[in-house]
């Protein structure tokens, strides 16, 4: 019972001084009260110079990066649970190197730069993601059954398989390594509102059948058996709760390339704040990735400008510390 | 309601592990499952409560097919308190006992003030109220167990199944846990299944025995009627004195002599 309530608007309060940020640092730092004209349709001079820079860039941007956070985060929740393992992430099964292997492809295969050709990369990852999920998930199946061990296993070794692909064509292809890698690393944040629609119908209803997964990834702790007789159909259950959070992490992929940590430590540090239910750990997952995602996307934008981070590495290079510093000072130990 | 458990079979890969077993347990009664490690005890329950497959056979409540119903119905119908198993210790006992209501929620799991009452009375009649706030990691092994029967009874069925909930308790506990058992058969008509590593404590609280050896219904009936020097030495190859129990002669005490056959050493993986 403790906590009820604050977590929410605590996190809540996070992201939106989090979005703040987002849309007022870069090369142009634009204060919120300038915001507030440009979308209020305000004084036009004011509109004319932040109104393009806010509307066209930093708006979608953060939008996206708001997106892609929440997905992240609610995914690794969504694996942590379905999995019972603290070391699950949303790229447990293979979406990271099955979106990298479908990125560099599209990339090795020098698309030009047209608006449609811009499209080519994230629609590659995407069903790179995905293909490597449905094919994890059919190798790992035993008659009725997906043993998770086996699952986690076919993930582990289709990935490497999948990896060494990739290295091979940034090795062939020298001329695009560069962009590879920057993707690969989580540097590819796309601006523009057409990312943003792209990955929406996707991202939507994978976030929504997760949001409403609380119950089911409860019983799921109990481990298979006791679930199924609570009642629980159990296959058919974690079948829906695995593409849900694939589809969710594979439209976060597509346009902003593999971002470490932030599905692994954020579903962590919520149940380490808020406790066990999944009913309160999805949602709160999805507000303070979201928040994460969008701090760390500041941070890429001021470290060393007028140049850009890719965001995958201040996710690490910040998180991964303070994620230790949590660790030694988290008193209840027993949140697993 | 009576369970009816007709002709049932069940194999892992090649192996047969239970052998065309069939029972009934009334309302009102407690039925333990005895016999040695691998003799299908726990397979059995399993088996009865959905979770693995079956080969051959039946498990009827009041005539209908509980094994044809989708896990919703059935966790309505039947409920099972597991082997003493690694809890997530994360979880409260009242939100581990609100789960038992699962069967009667929809998929949201969001729970009614009749839920929350249910569970509260579950918790009550075991004793267990002043452990709701605590986090079920913290209980002890006794606790655990208690907490575990109470999710069952939230589950509202006229069946109840056990899978050696004693294990691992101390003598307290065991005691208190069957107790609670048999006060559950006889208060609230439910049938009781107990598998079972104890034959005195199944003698004691118990109203019929079913002898388990290698898959196969050895014995059925009451315990002095099944705990014999000759069934046990069969299933277990010790040779055993039986003796009327000092507090109540129609309770038979066994009195376990030396090993005196060699143990068979087949079939000691998992049950």
């Amino acid at each position: 019972m403790r906590h009820r309530f604050s977590p929410f608007l605590i996190s809540l309060f996070i992201l939106l001084l989090a979005v703040l940020l987002s849309i007022a640092v870069g090369s142009v730092f634009i204060p919120p009260a300038d915001l507030w004209r440009v979308l209020s349709g305000g004084t036009p001079r004011i509109v004319a110079q932040a109104g393009t820079i806010v509307l066209t860039l930093r708006l979608p941007r953060t939008a996206l990066v708001l997106l892609t956070g929440a997905a992240l985060g609610t995914s690794g929740a969504a694996y942590q649970g379905l999995f019972r393992n603290p070391l699950a992430d949303p790229y447990l099964i293979g979406v990271a190197s099955g979106a990298g292997l479908g990125a560099v492809l599209a990339m090795s295969l020098h698309w030009g730069y047209t608006p449609a050709a811009m499209l080519v990369v994230p629609a590659a990852a995407f069903a790179g993601a995905l293909l490597t999920v449905f094919l994890v998930y059919f190798m790992a199946r035993l008659g009725k059954t997906v043993p998770t061990t086996n699952l986690i296993l076919a993930g582990v070794a289709f990935s490497f398989f999948a990896s060494a692909l990739t290295s091979y064509l940034m090795l062939r292809s020298t001329g695009e390594l560069r962009r590879a890698v920057a993707w690969l690393l989580g540097g590819s944040v796309q601006s523009g509102w057409e990312a943003v629609l792209t990955i929406l119908p996707f991202l939507l209803p994978g976030l929504a059948v997760l949001l409403l997964s609380g119950h089911t990834l409860n019983l799921l702790q109990f481990g298979d058996e006791q679930a199924a007789q609570m009642g629980l159909p159990v296959a058919r259950s974690r079948t829906i709760i695995l593409i849900a959070a694939s589809l969710a992490t594979a439209s976060a992929v597509a346009f902003s390339g593999i971002i470490g940590f932030i599905g692994l430590i954020v579903p962590h540090l919520v149940r380490m704040w808020s406790g066990a239910d999944y009913r309160r750990l999805l949602p709160l997952a999805l507000i303070s990735g979201a928040a994460a995602l969008l701090l760390a996307d500041v941070l890429a934008r001021i470290l060393i400008a007028p140049q850009e981070l890719p965001v995958g590495i201040v996710t690490a290079l910040v998180g991964a510390p303070f994620f230790l510093w949590v660790l030694r000072r988290a008193r209840n130990q027993g949140a697993w | 309601m009576s369970l009816q458990i007709e002709g049932l079979s069940v194999a892992y890969g090649r192996r047969r592990v239970l052998q065309a077993v069939s029972l009934t347990v009334q309302p009102g009664e407690v039925l333990a499952l005895i016999g040695p490690n691998g003799a299908g005890k726990s397979t059995l329950v399993r088996a009865v409560s959905g979770v693995i497959p079956v080969e051959a056979g039946t498990v009827r409540l009041d005539g209908q097919d509980l094994l044809a119903l989708a896990p919703m119905s059935r966790a309505r119908r039947l409920a099972v308190v597991p082997q003493a198993v690694s809890l997530p210790p994360a979880f409260t006992a009242w939100e581990t006992v609100l789960l038992g209501r699962t069967p009667y929620l929809n998929f949201l799991g969001q729970v009614s003030v009749r839920d929350e009452q249910i569970a509260r009375r579950a918790l009550e009649r075991l004793d267990a109220l002043d452990l709701a706030e605590r986090r079920v990691g913290e209980l002890s092994g006794g606790e655990q167990q208690r907490v575990l029967l109470a999710r069952a009874l939230a589950q509202s069925t006229p069946v109840l199944l056990m899978d050696e909930p004693t294990a691992h308790l101390d003598l307290q506990h065991q005691l208190a846990l069957m107790e609670s058992a048999r006060e559950l058969a006889r208060q609230d008509g439910l049938a009781v299944l107990i598998a079972l590593h104890d034959l005195n404590l199944a003698a004691r609280y118990a109203d019929r025995l079913a002898l388990l050896l290698a898959g196969r219904l050895l014995a059925l009936g009451t315990p002095a009627g099944v705990l014999t020097p000759q069934n046990i030495l069969q299933a277990y190859r010790v040779q055993v004195e039986v003796r009327p129990h000092p507090l109540d002669p129609a309770v038979p005490l066994v009195l376990p002599g030396n090993a005196s056959v060699e143990p068979r050493f087949a079939r000691s993986s998992g049950e």
